[in-house]
């Protein structure tokens, strides 16, 4: 099913708004403001934007080490994102987390994770969590090329395919593990043919155009919801940046490949299709867009600013509950 | 109270199957669905899991945190390993690292202890690693009576909870209430009531330690035999309250003595002034040698402490002071 005009200029908001949250969290990790580590996810927005377009609210997600666009594409609070990065007190997890560990459960956003392959497993218990409520809802798994190499994505698959859980799992092929090409570690260069060996669904998809994506997890997701069990989605996509934020991070990645996917941008991908649909976009719409999500991300920063560090002595709160 | 006698076995059956019935959200993952709780559950509450820990141990971590209560049993310790970063870098932390807005009760069971020539693999008492970890609670019962209250607890707890179960005490029987009844996570029990010297003794070294206490009493000795029950949270009051009492301790694991629970006993004894000043001599610990465990038996029980090592144990802090 097609994105409405409507959806798409939604989606359109949503991938601008990560990427200029992620170049103001860059900044504001080079001048301090922000600790610890940053991993961006521009160039890769049009993957969670529309995985999480063909989501419903009670749908559950996990995310990985680069999870901003997982988190603001599932309808994550700005404001708490960015007081988290700050590590303040009103940050999503108290400044307990930063940047690697955002979660919002009340929009069953199940948290990013520093270790790569981390989460399938977990996201698979969402998923039979989901079986057992019988309520239609589904369970999705974003990882990396990097993680489709771990032992924790073979063992997850098997046990969805075999329990038919309602669960996509999204493979965001960005060709890089950290900074080893996945040419020296696939055997083979489609990470979706791996899903033969379970006997489900694996799908290619281009994951810089959203409404590519946004029609494939439609359909996986249906499927999940009527009980026909897992998809495995592979979105070809890139990641813009280097692996992180660090000043002088290592980034072996060659200049002319990088240019090649940066021409590939998949925002302006999204501008130039609705331009195309005749005169249902124009230059003007994008700058007042871009303006709006400046705007909403200067408030974040002057939210997570007005929102205080939290007192020493909470270190010790919430290591179990009541 | 009523009570009846049964298994250390079969009073974590019966805590099991209790639990089931009482809270519908509980579910059980092992690689083996025992046929009598598929029958009275169904397949959906019981699942038999493929024989991949790291799997299934998150996926009991992400049903938790979606509102279900899991039960995990990895069976031996031993395979627990294969799902650390589960339990390591997932479980233990990943209430706190989200800033508390979710709770992941879990409960994973194992056996653990050797005695039975499983070799080096499946002989293993390995709490003290997970000791150290903020984040997770740990249970380490002794009796029928224990195994059953606190697996309850356990299963009723809004944490990780991990259950260690002695292998060598599965078919010791013993008194357990007929009605329902929890034990309280981090509470130590008195075993036995003594004044000349303390032994904090885990697991199966409860009972050896009650063995010990009866061959000293004919030589006019008075032991007291606590039991922790509870690895984490330690009750360390009840501890120090009996070496205040007594002035001397012995600390008897089957584990090996390095970095190991004997050593947190040890230090949370003479951390505390007014314990170390009740102190008549220096303290002993009677553990597993240092060693993987052997296979053939005289091998293994030259390795692991019992009764006699206790005895002698004792005897020397006596002599001590």
């Amino acid at each position: 099913m097609p994105a409405s005009p409507e959806l798409q200029r939604q989606m359109l908001r949503q991938m601008q708004t990560i990427r200029r949250f992620e170049e103001r969290a860059s900044d504001d990790y080079q001048n301090g403001a922000i600790y610890g580590v940053v991993h961006c996810y521009i160039g890769e927005e049009a993957v969670a934007v529309g995985v999480c377009s063909a989501l419903n609210n009670d749908d559950q997600i996990i995310s990985n080490h680069r999870g901003h666009g997982h988190c603001i594409a599932k309808g994550a609070d700005l404001n708490r994102m960015m007081a988290e990065l700050y590590g303040r007190q009103d940050g999503y997890c108290k400044g307990k987390g930063g940047s690697m560990h955002i979660a919002d459960f009340s929009i069953g956003m199940l948290g990013a994770n520093g270790i790569v392959g981390g989460g399938l497993s977990i996201v698979t218990g969402a998923g039979l969590a989901a079986q057992m409520a019988g309520q239609g809802r589904v369970a999705v798994c974003f990882f990396g090329d990097g993680a489709s190499n771990a032992g924790s994505f073979h063992e997850s698959l098997n046990i969805a395919a075999s329990w038919k859980l309602p669960m996509l799992y999204v493979c965001e092929h960005n060709s890089w593990a950290a900074n080893t090409s996945s040419v020296m570690t696939h055997a083979q260069t489609d990470v979706a043919g791996r899903a033969a060996g379970y006997g489900i669904p694996g799908v290619v998809v281009d994951g810089n155009d959203v409404l590519a994506v946004y029609e494939a997890a439609t359909e996986a997701v249906a499927r999940a919801r009527a009980g026909e069990g897992p998809t495995l989605l592979e979105c070809k996509t890139y990641r813009w940046r280097a692996h992180t934020e660090r000043p002088g991070a290592v980034d072996p990645r060659p200049a002319e490949e990088i240019a090649s996917w940066m021409a590939r941008d998949p925002i302006q991908k999204l501008v130039d299709d609705l331009k195309q649909q005749q005169g249902q976009y124009s230059d003007a719409e994008f700058q007042a867009l871009d303006d709006d999500v400046m705007a909403a991300v200067e408030a974040s920063v002057a939210f997570a600013e007005a929102s205080p560090f939290p007192a020493p002595e909470a270190a010790l709160d919430d290591v179990f509950a009541d | 109270m009523s009570m009846r006698e049964i298994s250390y076995g079969r009073a974590g059956m019966e805590a099991l199957v209790e639990e089931m019935r009482r809270d519908p959200t509980t579910l059980h993952l092992a690689t083996d669905a025992p046929p009598s709780l598929v029958e009275e559950f169904g397949e959906a509450r019981i699942r038999a899991t493929p024989i991949a820990e790291n799997a299934f141990s998150g996926i009991a971590i992400g049903a938790a945190g979606s509102g279900l209560r899991p039960i995990v049993n990895w069976s031996m310790v031993t395979f627990c390993f294969v799902a650390m970063d589960q339990i390591v870098n997932q479980a233990s932390k990943i209430h706190y690292m989200f800033g508390g807005q979710q709770t992941f009760p879990i409960v994973f069971r194992s056996s653990v202890g050797g005695g039975t020539s499983l070799a080096a693999q499946h002989s293993q008492s390995p709490y003290s690693m997970f000791m150290n970890l903020a984040g997770l609670k740990l249970i380490l019962p002794s009796t029928p009576y224990d195994m059953k209250g606190l697996l309850k607890s356990a299963i009723r707890d809004n944490n990780p909870v991990l259950s260690f179960e002695s292998t060598r005490l599965m078919g010791l029987k013993g008194e357990v209430p007929d009605e329902d009844y929890t034990v309280p996570l981090g509470v130590a029990d008195v075993k036995r009531t003594g004044s000349d010297i303390t032994v904090v003794a885990l697991a199966w070294l409860v009972h050896e330690a009650l063995a010990a206490a009866e061959e000293l009493e004919k030589e006019g000795v008075s032991v007291e035999v606590v039991d922790p029950r509870t690895l984490f949270p330690m009750d360390n009051e009840t501890i120090r309250a009996s070496v205040q009492k007594t002035g001397r301790l012995v600390i008897a694991d089957e584990a090996g003595p390095t970095a190991g629970a004997s050593a947190e006993i040890a230090a949370l004894v003479t951390e505390d002034p007014a314990t170390f000043k009740a102190m008549k001599a220096p303290l002993k610990r009677v553990c597993a040698l240092q060693v993987p465990i052997p296979y053939s038996p005289d091998l293994e029980n030259h390795v692991f402490p019992d009764r006699n090592r206790i005895i002698a144990g004792i005897r020397e802090v006596m002599a001590a002071g």
